[in-house]
């Protein structure tokens, strides 16, 4: 099944080929977590503090659904 | 030497040193300026007339050495925007000198007899009333190159531009930076035209020469210090090269759209298709390709955060410092414009004209909606800035903010509360802080109570945004808090490093308690911040505001948001909450 990701801020970094807010289409198997297509991505565990798909944070060990928008994110803040 | 409040009274034209009187000695930064404010000031007079006051007060650390990132000034009065209490603060070089001449508040009152205006030059020696007719009509960006001109030691500039002088309610009050840029504002609530309303153009404060801030325990205001310091340099929202360092506060852009919450078109939308375009990433992208300008800015000497940004035009030349995330979404998303440059030059605009820039993009936002202009139309969004800059009748509608602007135009949708329009976070996706903007003194004010760190950003805790039980709780929690930390002279960004690490927040503490010689631990901080807000809160009632004014517009209770397709469904009974104690002790 495919998935769309984002990076954003200091993640960057870790997929320099993708544009700022631009979406990597990936293909994962049935069952995988997100913590699992994190590890596949190389985003280091420690440095991602937030996930959400379709705009909804998750937990790592949530399971990833066909055709989710998701999106990794740093330590953020402002105001 | 004990502080001093300094009065100037615009009457007389006399200024006096007093003795600070012990039901103030306590206070500084906001708990003074709403002290003086809800002592003084008779909370049923016009903001505009002759008995409102503008208040400025430096925090409880500021000026002290090395004290990270707290040089922030708080600007008190009655807000001609809502006709409540105000708070407005702001960085610069202000704080830090005012605290060195050992001034605990300006309070300034009074009007000009001739109707004459004036600036004002604090130094050491005191206090001198300059004619001002030369600077009449000046951007801020001319006042700020001429006082450094005429005076040496590059002092802070405390301003209004043309708008302030014309008493508009979306009038802002200006500080320099240390590159002597208008950019750091004093913002909210229309305190630019409290200061006009004295005929005050500018205030020139130089430290040379002063004796500095007192600090009772040194010991303790040193390890408080430390601690603080490693919070802030350990956390990765705020250590180098961290998301604040790097990005500025428009890092926030592409997650909060992401989320669903960012306000777009009017509020008619929690996405935006060019949120990538107007983002932090994008500023530091555009620092880099065209090799100018800067990203980890100090706006002020001694913030070790540095969110602030210089930013640069194609040319290489310098548009304007800082685009913040609030500045991108009201000048930005809101207004359909997804072009940075635009933004940039808008925000120039805004800073020289003397406007606060989340209620300046609101604006136009609504304008769109009237039909002066089509939503995106960034060439008609930046002409408008003309007719503000002339004075002309259209002009003046837009500097009187969101609401007056959408009633001449007949629009409804109006993202206000108590007058002030909304920041960048949508209420309808993110409920805390829809609970802070209906409950908030301030009016809507996202810095009043920032829900936003454990409802998007895992700071602090997590909670889920779309959901409202507990909200109550954790509001009135951010408020307090906030309203310490606005009074230490601490830029309110240590609060992302303190709340996830406790040290630091201990740390915050005692180097306040440190330089007032106090007793006090981190478990009193909520305590000492609901003094702030009881005495604010009872200001408003007594201007006549009820548990009635605590509510989001009804727009958003029947209009669904997209994304998430969300409606404000919290009951009203669960905003009263959030102030139900102060009539309870
Ligand atoms: S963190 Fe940013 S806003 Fe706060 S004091 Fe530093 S530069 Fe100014």
């Amino acid at each position: 099944m495919q998935v769309e990701v984002r990076v954003f801020a200091t993640l960057r970094r870790y997929l320099p080929e993708l544009g700022i807010g631009e979406a990597k289409k990936v293909e994962v198997p049935a069952g995988t977590t997100f913590a699992e297509l994190r590890d596949l991505l190389g985003l280091p565990a420690d440095e991602v503090k937030i996930i959400m798909r379709n705009g909804l944070q998750v937990e790592p060990e949530d399971v990833v659904q066909d055709g989710d928008r998701i999106a990794y994110i740093p330590a953020t803040g402002g105001g | 030497m004990a502080r001093k409040i300094l009065r100037i009274n615009m009457t007389d034209l006399t200024a006096t040193y007093e003795d600070i009187p012990e039901k103030w000695a306590k206070w500084a930064g906001r708990g003074l300026t709403s002290a003086i404010v809800f002592d003084e000031v008779d909370p049923t007079c016009h903001p505009l007339g002759p008995n409102n006051k503008l208040v400025i007060a430096p925090g409880w650390v500021s000026g002290t050495p090395a004290a990270p990132s707290s040089g922030r000034t708080s600007f008190g009065g009655k807000s001609p925007l809502t006709g409540t209490i105000k708070e407005s603060n702001s960085g610069g070089l202000s704080s830090q000198k005012i605290a060195k001449l050992g001034i605990a508040a300006i309070i300034l009152e009074g009007q000009p007899k001739d109707g004459k205006w004036y600036y004002l030059f604090i130094n050491k020696d005191g206090v001198k009333f300059e004619d001002a007719t030369d600077l009449l009509g000046k951007g801020m960006e001319e006042v700020d190159r001429i006082m450094w001109e005429r005076y040496e030691h590059k002092p802070a500039v405390i301003g209004i531009g043309p708008v302030g002088e014309r008493l508009a309610a979306n009038a802002g009050i200006s500080v320099n930076d240390p590159e002597n840029n208008p950019g750091r504002y004093a913002g909210r609530g229309g305190l630019g035209a409290v200061m006009g309303a004295r005929h005050v153009k500018a205030i020139v404060v130089d430290d040379k020469g002063g004796p500095g801030v007192e600090i009772k325990n040194m010991d303790l205001f040193k390890k408080g210090r430390k601690k603080l310091t490693n919070a802030i340099m350990t956390h990765d929202l705020t250590k180098k090269g961290g998301g604040l360092n790097a990005y500025g506060t428009d890092v926030l852009m592409n997650i909060i759209n992401e989320a669903g919450g960012l306000p777009t078109r009017n509020f008619s939308s929690g996405q935006f298709e060019g949120a990538a375009k107007i983002s932090g990433e994008m500023i530091a992208e555009m620092v880099e390709k065209r090799k100018a300008g800067m990203t980890g800015h100090a706006c002020h000497p001694g913030c070790i955060i540095q969110c602030s940004n210089i930013y640069p035009g194609p040319d290489g030349r310098i548009i304007a410092s800082p685009i913040e995330y609030e500045t991108a979404f009201a000048l930005g998303a809101n207004c359909g414009i997804d072009d940075l440059d635009f933004v940039a030059k808008m925000t120039k605009a805004c800073n020289d004209l003397g406007l606060d820039t989340i209620e300046m993009g609101n604006t136009i936002a609504v304008a769109m909606e009237g039909g002066l202009l089509e939503f995106g139309d960034k060439e008609g969004a930046l002409a408008l800035f003309d007719e503000i800059a002339k004075g002309t009748p259209l002009g003046r509608v837009l500097s009187n903010g969101v609401e007056a602007t959408a009633k001449v135009f007949g629009v409804h949708r109006t993202p206000t509360v108590k007058g002030q329009s909304m920041p960048a976070y949508e209420p309808r996706a993110i409920k805390g802080i829809g609970f802070t903007y209906a409950t908030s003194t301030m009016g809507a004010d996202h810095t009043s109570g920032y829900t936003i760190a454990p409802e998007i950003a895992g700071v602090g805790g997590k909670v889920d945004p779309l959901t409202y039980e507990g909200k109550a709780e954790l509001s009135l929690a951010f408020q307090a808090t906030t309203a310490f930390i606005d009074s230490t002279g601490y830029c309110l960004f240590i609060a992302f490093p303190i709340l996830d690490i406790q040290e630091g927040f201990e740390g915050m503490v005692e180097s306040v308690a440190g330089v007032m010689g106090w007793d006090i631990s981190a478990n009193d901080v909520v305590e000492i911040g609901k003094e702030i807000l009881k005495m604010e809160r009872l200001f408003n009632e007594r201007a006549g505001f009820t548990n009635l004014d605590d509510r989001l517009p009804e727009f958003m209770r029947y209009e669904p948001l997209p994304p998430h397709n969300v409606v404000w469904d919290v009951p009203d009974e669960e905003l009263d909450k959030v102030y139900a104690w102060v009539h309870e002790s």
